[in-house]
């Protein structure tokens, strides 16, 4: 392949070209990446949110791409300023049968909601989803499933909206609306179920754990965390507030590490359902400490008692409602609501967008104020 | 020089398969299989394999020991209704867990840590066999009994994570579950329950030993491959009689920090610093939940758990709406 006067000048002029080549290679190579990284910075460039004392390690990191782009659920939102009501229009109520919850709002407002709920809960199905495919007349008949627990639902969201506030106000006007659970879609994402025990072969704390599911956020953490805490009222909390305590570990009011694991488990989950870590609530050195906590704690304090009050009051009460294909699979249980439903994996819901602003009908249980959203 | 630059061990004796000596004329009645030599073995180790003496106690202790694998293997398989796929899908999830605590110390129906007692009690017959091994096949060399002991350091931290603390505790609920995650979640929960691990003096105690053993075994490793060129690989030797290769390590530590181990000393420094891990962290395990509580407390009463000053709360840092790129 090469001349002869190449091989014999090679073979007569033996050099050890491993060694420099080696070196050549790994400081040429170690330049060319110092050059990129210089020129081009930082190809997995983070940023993050400080939430607590400097020392304490205390922030929510993030990759600077992923904050770039805004949650694409945003662009769907459907805006609809409200017609400012004369006073002498004639109402809802007065204008069509059965209407039970919105019976206050002027035609022109209360059409709007309708066609607005339309957008968030049923674009494809339109009307008929709730109302069925009949004349326009017959809408006020309670025959299907879907309007009824719409009737249910839109109570639900004027309470959230009125004696929520403290949580879904919490830092600025954001409030939920339909779309805030539903985006488009006839039931929300992120609904949970009671699962309950999950194998035959073991009872006790070794029936609950251990499985890949939705509830364990796929962990092998207690899967009845949900159902524990934001559906009965369990207690999270876990620690001995003093040093040394005398307790004994076999009496039911003292939690165990089992107790941890299943407080974990929900801690868990709410934070793969905001997107956030421990420290965004908790100083995690003493996660109990209230000292120590940040105001996303209090803020998240409330989701848990509003959630409770969710599930309880208004959604698992429907159960007798729903036809048995919307059912849990192993309770036949409504379904449930909890912090994922809402946030969908962001810190806010639609990154803190003020969803209510167009929508004073379901801002309040009582008569709703247009005056700041017309002005 | 080159022969240096090696991962791998560089030399490998090959001759007639060594035999080990024979000073009480029974050893040949316990060994078991032909010898014969690996390339590939030699890399890391000795390149001779087997023979093998397992003993009446080996044996005894493997049969145990399988018998606790199988306990929890059939446990795990009877969780996912004896489907292999799921079985193979979940197996890191999977665990045999402990009782549940209203059993105490009583013992529990099978399904709800029965089997988990019955298996534990076969791992432990299974260890305490392999330590008495360890102490025979020592005692049957005329060697000290260094490698007992130790074992015997790792065997009390599983000593007290699964029979001492849970019976001062009262409960066998107390124990590690056997399971991949599992075990792993009820460390996470045992440290959160009682407020906070690393402000428990002995688990510092025990990472120092640890992350001790680990320097100064890269310390060891290192000098000894570095003066192997001048013998010092013959470290027993270099014991009672030192050469140029113990000089010259001795003189690169004394430079390095003015202070250096001997050739023996090293060795206990590391026996040591290796023993000492699982002891002084079997004994943090132990006054845990037993004797304190809550440990971030207890460093709070004890003034070395320090408060810091500033605002909690991102609100006091930066918007929300800044940290998103969305700011008004």
């Amino acid at each position: 392949m090469f001349p002869k006067w190449f091989s014999k000048w090679n073979s007569e002029h033996p050099t050890n070209i491993y060694g420099p080549g080696i070196l050549v290679g790994g400081v040429g190579g170690a330049v060319v990446v110092a050059a990129l990284l210089v020129s081009w910075g930082q190809p997995f460039a983070t940023d993050s949110l400080q939430t607590g004392p400097r020392g304490t390690g205390m922030s929510v990191p993030e990759f600077e791409a992923d904050l770039a782009t805004p949650d694409p659920a945003i662009e769907a939102v459907f805006e609809n300023q409200p017609f400012l009501p004369q006073g002498d229009e004639p109402l809802a109520r007065d204008i069509y049968e059965n209407v039970q919850v919105l019976g206050d709002l002027t035609e022109d407002n209360f059409n709007r909601l309708m066609l607005a709920m339309t957008e968030w809960v049923a674009p494809d199905e339109g009307c008929a989803y709730c109302h069925g495919d009949v004349e326009l007349e017959e809408y006020g008949s309670d025959d299907l499933y879907t309007k009824v627990v719409s009737r249910r639902m839109i109570e639900m969201t004027q309470n959230i909206n009125e004696n929520w506030d403290g949580h879904v106000n919490a830092n600025k006007e954001v409030g939920v609306t339909c779309y805030t659970c539903h985006r488009g879609e006839n039931v929300p994402s992120d609904i949970w179920f009671r699962l309950g025990p999950l194998t035959s072969a073991t009872a006790g704390w070794s029936a609950v754990q251990n499985r890949v599911t939705v509830q364990s956020q796929s962990t092998s953490l207690p899967s009845d965390a949900l159902e524990s805490y934001l559906l009965e009222y369990e207690r999270i909390g876990v620690h001995n507030l003093e040093s040394r305590v005398s307790e004994d570990v076999t009496d039911p009011d003292v939690p165990t590490w089992q107790n941890t694991e299943r407080t974990y488990s929900l801690m868990n989950y709410f934070s793969n359902s905001l997107g956030v870590n421990c420290v965004f609530c908790h100083n995690s050195r003493a996660f109990y400490d209230p000292a120590q906590v940040t105001p996303q704690w209090s803020t998240a304090s409330l989701g848990i008692a509003m959630v409770q009050e969710m599930n309880n009051d208004y959604l698992v009460p429907l159960k007798d409602v729903y036809p048995e294909h919307r059912l849990g699979p192993v309770f036949a249980d409504a379904p449930k609501a909890a912090c994922k439903t809402c946030h969908k994996g962001y810190q806010q819901p639609l990154q803190g967008l003020n969803v209510i602003a167009d929508w004073p009908e379901l801002a309040t249980t009582g008569a709703p104020d247009y005056a700041p959203a017309t002005q | 020089m080159a022969e240096y630059q090696n991962i791998f061990t560089q030399v490998q004796v090959r001759g007639q398969p060594e035999w080990g000596t024979d000073d009480l004329g029974t050893l040949m009645e316990d060994r078991a299989g032909t010898p014969f030599f690996s390339s590939l073995l030699g890399w890391f180790g000795n390149a001779q394999l087997g023979p093998i003496n397992i003993g009446m106690v080996g044996v005894a202790s493997i049969a145990s020991g399988l018998v606790w694998f199988v306990i929890v293997g059939m446990n795990m398989l009877a969780q996912v209704d004896y489907s292999i796929p799921e079985f193979i899908r979940q197996l890191f999830w999977l665990a045999l867990e402990p009782p549940s605590p209203e059993y105490g110390l009583r013992i529990p129906p099978l399904n709800d840590g029965g089997w988990y007692i019955i298996s534990s009690f076969f791992l432990l017959v299974s260890v305490m066999l392999w330590w008495l091994r360890s102490w025979q096949l020592a005692a049957e060399q005329k060697m000290g009994k260094h490698v007992f002991w130790a074992f015997g350091s790792a065997i009390w931290l599983f000593l007290v994570l699964g029979l001492f603390r849970p019976i001062l505790m009262g409960s066998w609920s107390e124990a590690v579950p056997y399971g991949i995650f599992p075990h792993l979640d009820w460390t996470t929960a045992f440290s959160i329950r009682y407020g906070n691990l690393y402000y428990n003096p002995f688990h510092c105690l025990s990472i120092v030993f640890l992350y001790g053993s680990v320097l100064l075994f890269a310390m060891h490793g290192a000098t000894i491959l570095a003066v192997t060129r001048f013998g010092g690989d013959r470290e027993l030797e270099q014991i009672y009689d030192r050469g140029t290769a113990t000089e010259r390590a001795a003189l690169f530590w004394r430079w390095t920090m003015g202070f250096n181990a001997t050739m023996e000393g090293i060795h206990r420094w590391a026996w040591w610093f290796a023993v000492l891990t699982p002891i002084t962290g079997g004994i943090g395990i132990l006054l845990t939940g037993t004797v304190v509580d809550n440990w971030f407390i207890w460093a709070q009463e004890h003034h070395f758990a320090p408060m810091y000053d500033g605002s909690y709360g991102y609100e006091d840092f930066r918007s929300y709406e800044s940290f998103i790129g969305q700011e008004g």
